[in-house]
């Protein structure tokens, strides 16, 4: 990237052959993922499909991944940019292991660190195409945040990605308090998944729910939601409209 | 066994009529002034220990790491000029995070001891460049188990058993050729040390005062290099000075 302005081919911003140094498309990809506080941390769920365009191909994606001692990220998007992501942090953490001096990097740090990443790639228009979750506790302080692949990024008490964000959210406003024991957390969390389920057509019916406290992370093995398919309206699909499927 | 060199001793481009470099032997030297340093090689492990020279009672302790983690597994300790040696533990932790970036997993300790080695003996090729004036102690735990290197200023690097460098490591050496290393853990490894500092520097008198710095690489401590623990770190130090006093009674 250092010779980008000097090489007289690649003077222009957005020139055709830099284009393949760029991503232009994600292909592989996760979809949303959603995060909320509670009493004793922050709990993050994700199911573990990688779409391919419109084929649900992968079904074992591990999207939620702890970061250091006192974080854990979720990503949905493009999953190679999320590896490389994950490569970023593990180069991270370890130079900060490399200190020895009894100080970490707590998820604030880490979701600073994330968002000037994402923003400056978007910047060059070479982003990686992901949206982050980043939560974690460190000295009983308690953060939850998000970065985008265009860098916006904030915090709060309840976050989500993509179709998250629509279908989610919304529950999570209503339903959503402060203290939450870990059940509590769990079912809300499985509701609103539950919901993502039936309408996001990119989700599977595989997740995993992480979660990290003081003590640190924990990750769920991966489980199925209970869905329920009975509704009499499904019983008889084209009752109100002959001819049609 | 200092021999003057005039005329040869300008350049580490010159070579003397008996074969010699006298600027890395010179480099030798300002390792050879400076706290020892002492690597041992245990059943489980590697321990590294140096003896920090206080030289003012202002420095606050804990301040000046003489031991540095060069990577998840791997810890270096440095001699001689501590400037030169942070530019060598610079370029160990850049080595070792290329070959991981590479390879997909950690250096082993040989190859980070022969890339170290290399850049060292590097700086003893050109004019315009004078050799490091410090040497390490590398100790890391791969598959092939814990392993123990030393480089030279002159780029040489061997693997040992036991290495001490600086000041004391005559005194050192002698004591760890006594030690039945292969049966000893690295929690035993770390009194040991202890005692092989104090008694080295104890004898010497002139520096009394010193910190004591140590770090291991051991099963113990789930193959990943850390500072000993301040626990076991003090009670190495109390068991060190208990057969320091036994020593003396005699």
């Amino acid at each position: 990237m250092n010779s980008f302005d000097s090489n007289p081919a690649t003077n222009s911003l957005i020139s055709s052959e830099a284009d393949s140094q760029r991503t232009l498309y994600p292909y592989v990809t996760g979809t949303s993922v959603v995060g909320i506080k509670y009493k004793d941390g922050i709990l993050l769920a994700a199911d573990m499909g990688g779409s391919y365009g419109s084929t649900l191909r992968y079904k074992s994606v591990e999207r939620l991944k702890p970061v250091g001692k006192h974080s854990l990220i979720g990503a949905s998007g493009e999953i190679s940019d999320f590896q490389e992501i994950m490569r970023y942090l593990d180069d991270l953490i370890l130079s900060d292991n490399m200190w020895d001096d009894g100080n970490s990097l707590g998820p604030k740090e880490v979701h600073n660190y994330l968002t000037r990443v994402m923003y400056n790639r978007r910047n060059k228009f070479n982003p990686l195409w992901n949206s982050l979750v980043l939560g974690g506790v460190k000295n009983g302080q308690k953060y939850l945040g998000t970065v985008s692949m265009i860098g916006v990024h904030y915090e709060d008490n309840h976050v989500a990605t993509g179709f998250g964000n629509h279908l989610a959210r919304p529950l999570l406003r209503d339903e959503w308090r402060e203290n939450l024991t870990f059940e509590e957390g769990v079912i809300l969390l499985e509701k609103c998944m539950r919901v993502l389920l039936y309408r996001d057509r990119s989700a599977v019916n595989k997740l995993q729910i992480a979660k990290i406290t003081e003590e640190g992370v924990t990750i769920s093995p991966p489980y199925s939601l209970k869905t329920f398919w009975n509704f009499s309206a499904f019983e008889n699909p084209t009752h109100g409209a002959e001819g049609s499927w | 066994m200092s021999s003057i060199g005039t005329g040869y001793d300008l350049s580490v481009t010159t070579f003397s009529p008996d074969g010699r470099v006298f600027q890395i032997e010179y480099a030798a030297k300002a390792v050879d002034n400076s706290g020892t340093v002492v690597g041992i090689k245990c059943k489980d492990g590697i321990v590294l220990g140096v003896e920090k020279l206080i030289t003012s009672k202002m420095m606050l302790p804990g301040s000046n790491r003489r031991i540095h983690a060069v990577h998840r597994h791997s810890g270096m300790a440095v001699a001689g000029l501590a400037a030169d040696g942070r530019q060598i533990v610079a370029r160990a932790k850049s080595e070792a995070t290329n070959y991981e970036s590479v390879y997909g997993e950690p250096i082993p300790v040989k190859e980070l001891a022969e890339r170290v080695a290399s850049y060292v003996h590097l700086c003893t090729l050109y004019w315009w460049l004078r050799p490091f004036g410090s040497g390490v102690i590398l100790g890391g735990y791969d598959r092939d188990g814990p392993q123990l290197y030393m480089v030279e200023p002159s780029g040489v690097s061997y693997r040992y058993f036991g290495a001490a460098i600086g000041k004391g490591r005559q005194a050192a050496k002698t004591e760890i050729e006594k030690l039945k290393l292969s049966e000893m853990t690295c929690r035993q490894g770390v009194i040991e040390v202890a005692k092989i500092r104090i008694y080295g520097v104890h004898d010497e008198a002139k520096d009394k005062a010193f910190e004591l710095e140590m770090s291991w690489v051991c099963d113990e401590s789930n193959r990943q290099h850390q500072k000993v623990p301040d626990d076991i770190l003090e009670e190495a130090k109390a068991a060190a000075k208990a057969a320091l006093e036994e020593m003396d009674a005699d």
